[in-house]
């Protein structure tokens, strides 16, 4: 660039914030390109239309349980005693030209808002994308997932309908069992006895400042260091651990990610013309005598649901007081334990696997089976908790026993984690067999050879260089080892008890994973094949010395490789 | 990251020894793969039809906006479009369709310009480890040192240990100043307005009930008597009283029930109430199966025998609906004999 002078306006703004010293780094930004990494693109942007839509809703909802009598235009209601709220969110729906639509698309990005988190921090879990440097971003990033589920729940409370209040009573239960201070609790979050006349007012400034403020501040944090420590990549030719290969921010990203913007709110739009979501002008205004059979809460909150539906009735009575197992367990136990496990993942599989290298190229999820399999898990259980939700919907509308499916579920979340755990890992590591063999022999190209001597083979083609390289970019497997019993002076090693079981989970976190075959073994194999005009697959194992690569590696032999190099 | 930067990664920037590379990337790292040349590239033609695509799209975008202000205004609130069995308000469906697609197309033409007529070399920028380098926290440790010598906060005890204390006692107004955000709950969750000679009314019409009224099997839902006079005064006090004393009254063949210890006088020729408040976590249960005379809480599927002291046949509550004891006035109408003599309701801790 030649010497140019920054147009007068930015000059100006330059000369007072430095932008040009901030921009120089930023403005030509390198992103890597995938389609995995728009989720949380999705989650970004639907937040940034829950902000828009949300200040809109805010200027005609009037967050009071005052009682007064309907006179909108919804004429089945008419003349209903029922709170503001209710009453405004009618009034949104029917009266405010462009609320109903703005009502559903808050509705709809706040289900897109929550469920695109949680799918981004799949995609983070199974590519390994929480590794160092990234450990506290993945703890920020659960944080606004748990505050926005939260914030969803307070949102779908807040018109004070038939659905919203039995979703309320339903959570004011579980508080008043809390052990000691349930009951005051319980008084101190609803002003008194439920439902009293607090509650919506007090959910709305949480709803509304609090808890946006906080994932606001949140989302800031997240972007920062995303800017920081550069974005991961897949492995492939050309991509380093050192650096990061992709497209410039200007232009390609800012019409890229910023089209994208575009294209979430245009979506979640024509979702809010299109497709009614929580017409609560049909629930009626809340009234804690009634209740609607097959009332369903928003899908976030279907595992939690499904957690309290499952467990069994005990309780225990003694020294006076009531200890409400059937509501310890699955809502004040289960849940915050499960999350508290995926918070902590991070720190976990780096305890096991003793890895405290930074990692920027992501893992592919085959690559690390036991880590697929622990996610093939959590999804399972979460699944299954999700389905327990909606027993009454899935006994009807399949016509068996609502006890049986009940009865099924309460095993099944026990056996089922464990199941696809095992599946899941083993459908991993066959993969990784699958991608030694290409890398190896070949592309199986289907054409079937006869030699002279009436012997059958397939012919294989090499694969190309790029591809070769991208399926060994990752890094051999070494199991944490126990160490020497005692050091070089005979002083025992300290907590030896605690690293022997620490070196046990890491055999078993890498147990039977594939390893990549060495530079000898595809160069045997190679050379193997150019021995022949085709490659031959027959008797092959049998005639390469020492470990092929179809062969798993032991991590005896992994290590004695290592050490002759 | 400059306009060469698109050429292999330069090798041997490892900082493991050859034989340790070799072992590691058994495959050497043939670099990024060379560009391929879009349609666009090359076809001055397909470029401009590639802009023509986004203009239009642009285009058309400002027009649906436009369409979106008439729709406002053009299309009466109350009108409703029908597609066969669905049918929507045709205001909130134009304004959204309008809106909706100039968003869309507004960043559909977006990524199409960058697809198809940005440049699209990948480049390469270089990591910088996240950590700071040995000087730098040297650098920091010092200057650290040299603060907390010149505050002298180690050394001058009293003003650590009192600046502490300090602290930790705001902490206390911080929480006290919450009091206020409800009152005590004395005895709020162990008494209901039912009380002796309370007559038994529908919940929607309000009229007392004699035994007459109810055949066997069925059942009526039903509050005190003295709840909706409460409404006058105080909606909030009716709604935090009708969600405790909510009552399901059910007729059941006297040889089918199956009366607890203690309760033979509570019901009227087979009529039982119950308290309709699950013991689970408050839905009010509403789903009766006459043969069985289960009832099921809708919220969790929680399932009680009317017949047998609506006990827990099923799902996660612990403890049987509260009976409320029955008896008939002088008029012949239901009434309680007393209230409830245990709390209704979810379990709470010091409920014992």
């Amino acid at each position: 660039m030649a010497t140019k002078e920054l147009p007068p306006p930015v000059a100006w703004v330059d000369d007072r914030l430095g932008i040009a010293k901030l921009g120089k780094k930023n403005l030509r930004k390198v992103f890597p390109d995938h389609w995995s990494f728009m989720l949380g693109e999705i989650a970004l942007y639907s937040f940034i239309i829950l902000l828009l839509t949300g200040v809109f809703l805010t200027f005609w909802f009037k967050p009071s349980m005052a009682e007064i009598e309907y006179q909108g235009s919804y004429s089945l209601l008419k003349g209903l005693h029922m709170s503001e709220a209710y009453a405004s969110t009618l009034d949104i729906s029917f009266d405010v030209r462009g609320g109903l639509l703005m009502r559903q698309i808050h509705h709809w990005a706040a289900i897109l808002f929550v469920a695109s988190m949680m799918v981004h921090l799949l995609r983070i879990f199974f590519t390994g994308a929480f590794r160092k440097p990234r450990e506290l971003n993945w703890v920020i990033g659960f944080g606004m997932l748990f505050l926005g589920i939260i914030e969803g729940f307070l949102g779908y409370g807040l018109p004070d309908d038939l659905l919203s209040g039995t979703g309320l009573r339903i959570t004011q239960g579980m508080i008043q069992a809390s052990p000691v201070i349930g009951t005051w609790l319980s008084f101190f979050i609803f002003g008194g006895e439920f439902p009293g006349d607090d509650m919506v007012s007090r959910f709305f400034t949480v709803h509304v400042l609090l808890i946006p403020g906080l994932i606001l501040a949140l989302v800031t944090a997240h972007l920062i260091l995303v800017v920081y420590h550069k974005h991961t990549q897949y492995p492939g030719p050309g991509r380093t651990e050192k650096n990061v290969v992709g497209y410039p921010l200007m232009p390609v990203y800012m019409a890229k990610a910023g089209g994208f913007f575009f294209v979430v709110f245009g979506i979640t739009a024509l979702m809010g013309a299109l497709l009614q979501i929580n017409p609560v002008w049909l629930y009626g205004p809340y009234n804690p005598a009634e209740v609607t059979a097959g009332s369903q809460p928003d899908w976030y909150m279907g595992w939690l649901e499904g957690s309290v539906r499952l467990m069994p009735g005990f309780e225990s009575e003694f020294w006076g007081v009531t200890l409400s197992w059937n509501l310890l367990i699955p809502a004040l136990i289960v849940p915050p334990a499960f999350v508290t496990l995926v918070a902590l993942y991070p720190f976990i599989e780096q305890w096991i696997t003793g890895d405290k290298r930074e990692h920027h190229l992501l893992d592919r999820p085959r690559n690390m089976p036991t880590r697929t399999g622990i996610g093939a898990a959590f999804i399972t259980f979460y699944g299954l908790l999700w389905i327990g939700g909606g027993n009454d919907l899935i006994a009807t509308h399949f016509g068996v026993s609502l006890n049986s499916v009940t009865w099924f579920l309460r095993f099944a979340v026990f056996f089922g984690p464990v199941l696809a755990f095992w599946v899941t890992r083993r459908i991993a590591i066959s993969l990784q067999r699958a991608d030694n063999d290409r890398l190896l022999h070949g592309l199986e190209t289907g054409v079937i050879m006869r030699s002279p001597d009436g012997e059958y083979t397939e012919r294989h083609a090499p694969i190309s260089p790029y591809e070769a390289y991208e399926l060994t970019a990752r890094d051999r497997i070494l199991p944490l080892e126990v160490g020497p019993e005692t050091d070089e002076n005979g002083v025992r090693a300290p907590r030896r008890g605690l690293t022997k079981f620490r070196a046990a989970l890491s055999r078993f976190y890498f147990a039977d994973s594939v390893q990549k075959p060495t530079a000898a073994e595809i160069e045997q194999a190679h050379a193997h094949g150019h021995g022949h005009d085709d490659h031959e697959e027959l008797g092959h194992s049998g005639e390469v010395p020492g470990v092929t690569g179809t062969v798993e590696t032991d991590d005896e032999t992994a290590r004695e490789q290592i050490s002759k190099h | 990251m400059s306009d060469k930067s698109n050429l292999p990664a330069v090798s041997g920037d490892d900082d493991h020894g050859h034989g340790a590379v070799e072992l590691s990337e058994p495959i050497a790292d043939p670099g990024i793969e060379p560009h391929e040349l879009r349609i666009t590239d090359i076809d001055p033609k397909a470029a401009d039809r590639a802009e023509r695509q986004v203009a239009t799209m642009f285009a058309l975008a400002g027009l649906l906006s436009l369409g979106a202000c008439v729709a406002y205004f053009a299309i009466p609130r109350d009108a409703i479009v029908e597609f066969g069995p669905l049918s929507g308000n045709a205001n909130n469906m134009a304004l959204g369709l309008c809106l909706g697609l100039a968003l869309f197309l507004i960043g559909a033409g977006a990524i199409q310009w960058a697809k198809k007529l940005m440049v699209d070399t990948e480049i390469v920028e270089l990591r910088h480890p996240a950590g700071s380098s040995p000087e730098q926290r040297a650098d920091i440790i010092e200057g650290f040192q040299t603060g907390a010598a010149e505050s002298g906060f180690g050394r001058r005890k009293l003003i650590r240990s009192s600046l502490i204390g300090a602290m930790a006692l705001l902490g206390l107004p911080a929480i006290v100043l919450l009091r206020d955000l409800g009152p005590a709950p004395g005895r709020k969750l162990y008494n209901t307005i039912w009380a002796q000679g309370i007559r038994v009314v529908n919940d929607v019409t309000l009229r007392p009930i004699k035994p007459s009224d109810l055949v066997v099997g069925q059942l009526v839902n039903a509050a005190p008597a003295n709840l909706a006079p409460i409404q006058e005064e105080s909606a909030v006090e009716y709604q935090n009283e009708k969600a405790k004393a909510a009552v399901i009254v059910v007729r059941i063949a006297p040889n089918e029930i199956r009366t607890p210890a203690g309760r033979e006088n509570w019901g009227v020729d087979g009529i039982l109430c119950y308290s309709k408040i699950c013991t689970h976590v408050g839905c009010p249960i509403s789903l009766y199966e006459q043969t069985t005379h289960h009832v099921l809480c809708p919220c969790h599927q929680s399932t009680f025998d009317l017949a047998d002291g609506a006990k827990v046949i099923f799902g996660p509550a612990a403890r049987p609906l509260p009976q409320l004891p029955l008896a008939v006035d002088a008029e012949g109408y239901l009434v309680a004999q007393s209230g409830f003599t245990e709390p209704v309701g979810p379990s709470f801790w010091e409920r014992g």
